[in-house]
C-alpha cells in the first residue's frame, strides 16, 4: 500500500467504530477493504464487506443515536473521515451531493430486504 | 436577431455537448453532466477537446498548477465516490509548517490523517515519467470517457453562431455542431477570444503572474526535510503575498503567490535563509530545478460568462483568489452541468442558477483581498509576526483549548473554508483578546530580548 494514498492508515484487524459508540463522522475507504460485524449470542455475525470508495457510518450524520453496528479493517485499509460540520455545509449549498449518499442507502435497503426474505 | 422558444433551449435525448479544454473544470463539467442526465434517463453526447497530452512530461503537458487538492474538496469529491488513485496522489499532505522570519511552526490536520492530495496536473516536470506516476488531469478524464464522454485531441479555432446551435472547427479542419458549448479554457488568451464571438458581453478575468518551479530530489531527501508537510512562508519580501514549497513524490514544487512576480522577485525568495535551510546545504538549486515557469491566475472574475447556448467555467470564468483553483473548477464545472441538465441552456437559465455561483466566489474573493491586504500588513511586521507565532505556539501547548488562531492560518493556507468564514471567525474576540495579550508579550520581548533559541512546535487547530 503506498503511503500517498489519503486518509488514516487501519491495520488488519484495527477497529475502525466500535458499536455503542457516539458517531459524528462519515467514513470514506480510499484503499483496502473494511468489514461490518454485529454479534448475536455472543457470536460475531457479518453483515457486510466494503471496499475502496465506499463509506460508512452514514447513520451517524442523519441520526443522533450510537454506531449501530462495529467495522474493522480487512487487512490494511486507508480510510477519510468526513466531518459532520464540512458535510453539511457542503450539502446546504450543493444537494445533489446527497444524490449517491441516497443511491448507495437506497442499494443497503434493498440488499437488506432481499435477506429479510431470504431468512 | 436569435429567437428561439424556451423548448430549443433545453436539452433532450441526442443532445450534443462540446467541452473546449479538458482540465479539471471541464472535465467536472462533462462528469457531472453525465450523471445527471443519466439520472434524469436523458441519453446525451459529451466530446471533450484537449490538444494537450497529460502523459508528456515538462510544458506539454502540463497545466502549470501548483498541484494541491484541498482537505475540503478531498472530503466532498469522497462523498462523491471519486477517489483519487495512489499513482495520482503524489504525497499525502498531514500538516502546514509556517515559516516566518521569527521561527517555524506546525499545523497538523484536525483528524491526524492525511487530507489533502499534492498532484501533478500533467505526468510532472521535464525528466518525469510514468513511473514517478499519473496525472491529475488524465485520472478526471478518465471518468469522463468512463461516464461516456469522448476525448478528442484536437484544437478549436473558431466558433459561428448558428440557427440551431453553435459550430465548431478545429485545427484539423472538422466541423462539428453543437447544442452547448462549454468553456473550460483556462486563461488562454487566444482561446478566450474565441468565446468573444460567440458570447459577445463576455468579459475575461483579470489576471496576474506567479512563479512555479520544480526540485528534483529522491524521495527519501524530500521525506527527510519536507516529510508529509507543505510548506508556507510568510517573509517580509516585495510582491509577494504567500510562497509554498509542495513535497511530491521525488519533485517538491515551489509557488510565489503575488503581484507580477517576475525572476529577480523570485530569486530573492529562493535566496533567502528561512527557505535555504529547508534544502540540503550541499544541494545547489539550479542544478535541480528541471522546469519553471510564469503562469497566470484569474485575480478577477469574468463578467457575464455565459449566453445562450454557451457557458464558461473554472478560471475562465471565477475562481478562488489565490486557491484551490481545482476546487473552484469543481464548484462552477458542477453548477454549470447542473444547470445546463435541470434548468436548460439559454443566457437566462445560466443567469439565474449559474451566475450566482459566480458571483458567490467573486464576493468571497473581495474579503479574500481584505485578509491578504491585512496578511500584507503582518508580514511587513516583525512584532505582529512574533506575536502570531506566539499565540499559535502557546495554543497547542494548551491541550484542552480551542486553536483559533491555528485553525484560521490552516483554513487561510490550505484553501479550504470561505474568506468570508475566514473573516467571521477573525472578529472573535475570544481570538482578539489572545492575540492582543501575545502583541503586548511580543512588544515587551523585543524591548526586552532574551536568548532564546527558534524552535519548531507542533499545533494543533
Amino acid at each position: 500500500m503506498r503511503n500517498s494514498k489519503l486518509g488514516r492508515l487501519y491495520r488488519d484487524g484495527e477497529i475502525v467504530i466500535n458499536k455503542g459508540d457516539v458517531g459524528t463522522c462519515l467514513f470514506v475507504i480510499q484503499e483496502g477493504k473494511v468489514e461490518v460485524f454485529d454479534e448475536r449470542d455472543g457470536a460475531e455475525v457479518k453483515i457486510a464487506e466494503l471496499g475502496a470508495s465506499e463509506f460508512f457510518g452514514e447513520m451517524g450524520l442523519f441520526e443522533k443515536d450510537v454506531r449501530s453496528c462495529t467495522v474493522r479493517a480487512l487487512g490494511n485499509a486507508k480510510i477519510l473521515t468526513i466531518d459532520k460540520k464540512n458535510f453539511y455545509k457542503t450539502i446546504q449549498k450543493d444537494p445533489t451531493l446527497a444524490y449517491r449518499l441516497l443511491q448507495k442507502m437506497s442499494f443497503r435497503l434493498r440488499e437488506l430486504n432481499k435477506k429479510v426474505m431470504q431468512s | 436577431m436569435r429567437d428561439f422558444s424556451s423548448e430549443h433551449f433545453l436539452l433532450q435525448d441526442g443532445s450534443k455537448i462540446a467541452v473546449i479544454g479538458g482540465g479539471p473544470a471541464g472535465s467536472f463539467f462533462a462528469y457531472f453532466a453525465l450523471d445527471f442526465a443519466e439520472r434524469l434517463g436523458m441519453d446525451i453526447n459529451v466530446d471533450i477537446y484537449e490538444p494537450k497530452d497529460f502523459n508528456c512530461a515538462g510544458p506539454k503537458g502540463c497545466n502549470n498548477c501548483g498541484g494541491i487538492v484541498s482537505e475540503s474538496l478531498i472530503q466532498t469529491l469522497s462523498t462523491e465516490g471519486l477517489v483519487l488513485s495512489s499513482d495520482v496522489i503524489r504525497r499525502g499532505i498531514e500538516s502546514y509548517t509556517m515559516h516566518l522570519e521569527q521561527g517555524s511552526t506546525v499545523i497538523k490536520t484536525p483528524f491526524q490523517e492525511q487530507r489533502i492530495a499534492a498532484m501533478f496536473r500533467g505526468i510532472g516536470p521535464l525528466g518525469a515519467d510514468e513511473k514517478d506516476g499519473d496525472s491529475f488531469d488524465n485520472y478526471l478524464l478518465d471518468l469522463c470517457r468512463q461516464a461516456g464522454a469522448s476525448v478528442i485531441h484536437d484544437r478549436i479555432t473558431s466558433a459561428i453562431r448558428t440557427a440551431d446551435g453553435v459550430t465548431l472547427q478545429t485545427k484539423s479542419e472538422q466541423k462539428a455542431r453543437y447544442d452547448l458549448v462549454v468553456g473550460a479554457v483556462g486563461l488562454n488568451a487566444k482561446t478566450l477570444d474565441i468565446f468573444k464571438s460567440i458570447c459577445p458581453s463576455f468579459e475575461p478575468p483579470k489576471t496576474t503572474k506567479t512563479y512555479i518551479s520544480e526540485f528534483r530530489m529522491e524521495p527519501e531527501v524530500i521525506d527527510k526535510h519536507f516529510g508529509n508537510s507543505m510548506h508556507v512562508f510568510l517573509l517580509n519580501l516585495p510582491n509577494i503575498k504567500f510562497g509554498a514549497l509542495i513535497p511530491k513524490g521525488c519533485f517538491v514544487t515551489l509557488v510565489l503567490l503575488g503581484n507580477d512576480i517576475d525572476k529577480e522577485i523570485a530569486s530573492n525568495f529562493v535566496n533567502s535563509d528561512a527557505v535555504k535551510k529547508l534544502f540540503p546545504p550541499e544541494i545547489d538549486l539550479d542544478d535541480i530545478t528541471p522546469c519553471k515557469c510564469f503562469p497566470s491566475i484569474n485575480v478577477k472574475g469574468a463578467k457575464l460568462a455565459f449566453d445562450d447556448r454557451v457557458v464558461l467555467v473554472g478560471d475562465s470564468a471565477s475562481s478562488k483568489l489565490y486557491k484551490n483553483g481545482v476546487g473552484a473548477a469543481y464548484i462552477t464545472g458542477k453548477a454549470a452541468a447542473n444547470t445546463a441538465i435541470f434548468n436548460g441552456i439559454s443566457a437566462a437559465a445560466f443567469k439565474k442558477y449559474y451566475q450566482p455561483v459566480c458571483r458567490s466566489l467573486e464576493n468571497d474573493n473581495k474579503l479574500g483581498r481584505f485578509i491578504f491586504a491585512v496578511t500584507s500588513i503582518i508580514q511587513k511586521s516583525n512584532l505582529l509576526k512574533s506575536a502570531m507565532l506566539g499565540l499559535v505556539i502557546t495554543e497547542q501547548n494548551k491541550q484542552n483549548r480551542k486553536r483559533r488562531m491555528s485553525s484560521i492560518l490552516w483554513d487561510t493556507f490550505t484553501g479550504s473554508a470561505t474568506y468570508r468564514n475566514i473573516f467571521l471567525r477573525f472578529l472573535n474576540p475570544l481570538l482578539i483578546i489572545p492575540l492582543i495579550w501575545s502583541i503586548i508579550k511580543s512588544m515587551f520581548n523585543i524591548i526586552f530580548p532574551r536568548n532564546e533559541k527558534q524552535q519548531v512546535r507542533t499545533a494543533l487547530p
